[in-house]
C-alpha cells in the first residue's frame, strides 16, 4: 500500500536538542539547579549551543534588562536552588552507599534451593523487569513476591547465589561490589518446631 | 498541576474509533495542525493512553513520545505536551511572558497578567482580529515577528506561553481570562495550572 502523496509530505518537524543532564532545553538550564554540570555537559556535547547560550555578551545583555533588585533577586534565588539540587543529590548518594543488597539461598527441600534477593528496589532497579531477566538468564522461574516486613523481593527457583552476584554486579555497573550480601538460610526443623508449640 | 513527580501509570492501548474521535477533537482545537497531523499522528501508530492523578489523561504514540494530555476526564480541553510543542511551535496560539517571569512560571507559580503587560510580554496586538474567526478562515492566524498572535485569544483555550529572549516554549495551559480582558485589567492570574518544562510531566517516564 503506497502512499500516493508520499512527495509533498510536510517534515517531520523540529528536532530540539534537550539537556542531557536536566533534560530541559538548554536555553532554559539556568532555571534547573543544575546549572554548572550542564554548562559543562552543554560545551562538551554542543559546543556551537554553548557558546550561543553561555557567551560572556549574551549573558550581560540577558542580566542588563533586569533591574538590579531584581537581578539580586534571582541570583539569590539561583542560589538557593543549586544548593537543594545538590543537597538531594548529596542524600540520594549517601543513600545508595548505606543500601544493602542481600541474596538470601533459602533451603526448601534439603536438595532444593531458591533464591530471594532483596534491596534492589534502592538502586532504581525495576524489580518486574529485573525478575524477567534474572529468570531468562538462569533459566528457571523468577517472580517479584511481597515480604511480611513490606518491600518485595525477587525470588529465583534454585541456588544461583553465586552467579547472581556476579550477574548483578556486571548488568549494573553501579552497584557497589561491597555493598552485596550473601547469607545462608538453612531450614531449621527443630527451631520451627520449637516454635509452632 | 504537575508540580511532583509523577509515577507512570498503566498504559492501555485505545480503540480505533477513540483514536479517530481524539483526531477529530485535536484538529477543531488546533486547526493549524492540520497540515501535520499524518505526522504527530500517522494513522497507522498505536495510540496509548495513560492515567495520570486529578483526572488527567495522557495520550502516548507508540509506547514512546507523549503527544497530548486531556484534563477532567473525555470531552476536556486537549493540551498539547511540551515536547510536541517544541515538534511544532507554529502550530498553537502563543502569548510570551517577559523575562522576570520566567523563573516562576518555571517553578509551578500560576502565571499573573503583569507577566504579559509589561514591556518583554506579548499579547495580541491592539488591533487583532476578534476570537471567532469564521468559518474557513481557520488557518488565517499566525504570530507576527514581534511574537504577538493575530487574533484575541478566548478565555478557555489552551495556550502555549513563550519567554522573552528563548526560542523554545516554557509552559503551555489554558486560559483563565481571555487576552482581551487582560489587556484590559492588567493584574489578576491569567494561566492556572500550567504543564511547565521541568515539572513531573515532562520528565515522566513513557516506557
Amino acid at each position: 500500500m503506497a502512499d500516493s502523496e508520499q512527495g509533498d509530505r510536510p517534515s517531520e518537524g523540529r528536532h530540539v536538542i534537550y539537556c542531557g543532564v536536566c533534560t530541559l532545553p538548554p536555553e532554559y538550564c539556568e532555571y534547573g539547579g543544575t546549572v554548572k554540570k550542564c554548562q559543562e555537559w552543554l560545551e562538551a556535547n554542543q559546543p556551537e549551543m554553548y557558546a550561543k547560550i553561555w557567551s560572556p555578551e549574551v549573558l550581560e545583555a540577558a542580566t542588563a534588562a533586569l533591574s538590579v533588585d531584581a537581578q539580586k533577586r534571582a541570583a539569590r534565588d539561583a542560589q538557593k536552588k543549586a544548593a537543594k539540587a545538590e543537597a538531594a543529590e548529596a542524600k540520594q548518594n549517601e543513600k545508595l552507599a548505606s543500601s544493602t543488597i542481600t541474596i538470601k539461598r533459602i533451603e526448601r527441600n534439603k536438595k532444593k534451593f531458591v533464591t530471594a534477593v532483596f534491596g534492589l528496589e534502592a538502586f532504581g532497579l525495576d524489580l518486574k523487569k529485573v525478575a524477567k531477566d534474572l529468570g531468562k538468564k538462569f533459566a528457571t522461574g523468577s517472580s517479584v513476591t511481597k515480604v511480611p516486613s513490606g518491600g518485595e523481593e525477587i525470588v529465583v527457583q534454585g541456588d544461583v547465589s553465586e552467579e547472581l552476584e556476579e550477574f548483578l554486579l556486571e548488568k549494573y555497573k553501579d552497584i557497589p561490589g561491597e555493598n552485596i550480601e550473601l547469607v545462608d538460610d538453612k531450614k531449621k526443623k527443630k527451631a520451627a518446631a520449637a516454635a509452632a508449640t | 498541576m504537575f508540580k511532583k513527580d509523577l509515577q507512570p501509570g498503566t498504559k492501555s492501548k485505545l480503540k480505533s474509533s477513540v483514536q479517530r474521535s481524539l483526531r477529530g477533537a485535536l484538529l477543531s482545537t488546533y486547526p493549524l495542525l492540520t497540515p501535520y497531523i499524518d505526522d504527530v499522528l500517522p494513522k497507522k501508530g498505536s495510540l496509548e493512553s495513560m492515567k495520570l492523578p486529578d483526572r488527567n489523561t495522557l495520550y502516548i504514540l507508540d509506547g514512546t513520545t507523549p503527544l497530548f494530555y486531556q484534563q477532567d476526564g473525555p470531552g476536556g480541553p486537549v493540551i498539547p505536551h511540551l515536547r510536541l510543542v517544541h515538534r511544532y511551535p507554529q502550530c498553537f496560539p502563543t502569548i510570551r511572558i517577559d523575562r522576570g517571569a520566567i523563573r516562576f512560571v518555571l517553578s509551578g507559580a500560576t502565571l499573573m497578567a503583569p507577566g504579559l503587560t509589561s514591556k518583554g510580554g506579548r499579547l495580541p496586538a491592539d488591533d487583532a482580529d476578534p476570537e471567532d474567526l469564521p468559518e474557513g478562515e481557520e488557518m488565517e492566524q499566525e504570530v507576527d515577528e514581534e511574537g504577538r498572535w493575530s487574533r484575541e485569544l478566548k478565555q478557555g483555550e489552551p495556550v502555549v506561553i513563550m519567554a522573552e529572549g528563548k526560542t523554545e516554549a516554557c509552559a503551555v495551559g489554558t486560559l483563565a481570562v481571555g487576552t482581551k480582558e487582560v489587556k484590559a485589567k492588567g493584574k489578576g492570574p491569567v494561566v492556572e495550572d500550567a504543564h511547565f518544562l521541568g515539572d513531573g510531566l515532562w520528565r515522566i517516564a513513557v516506557d
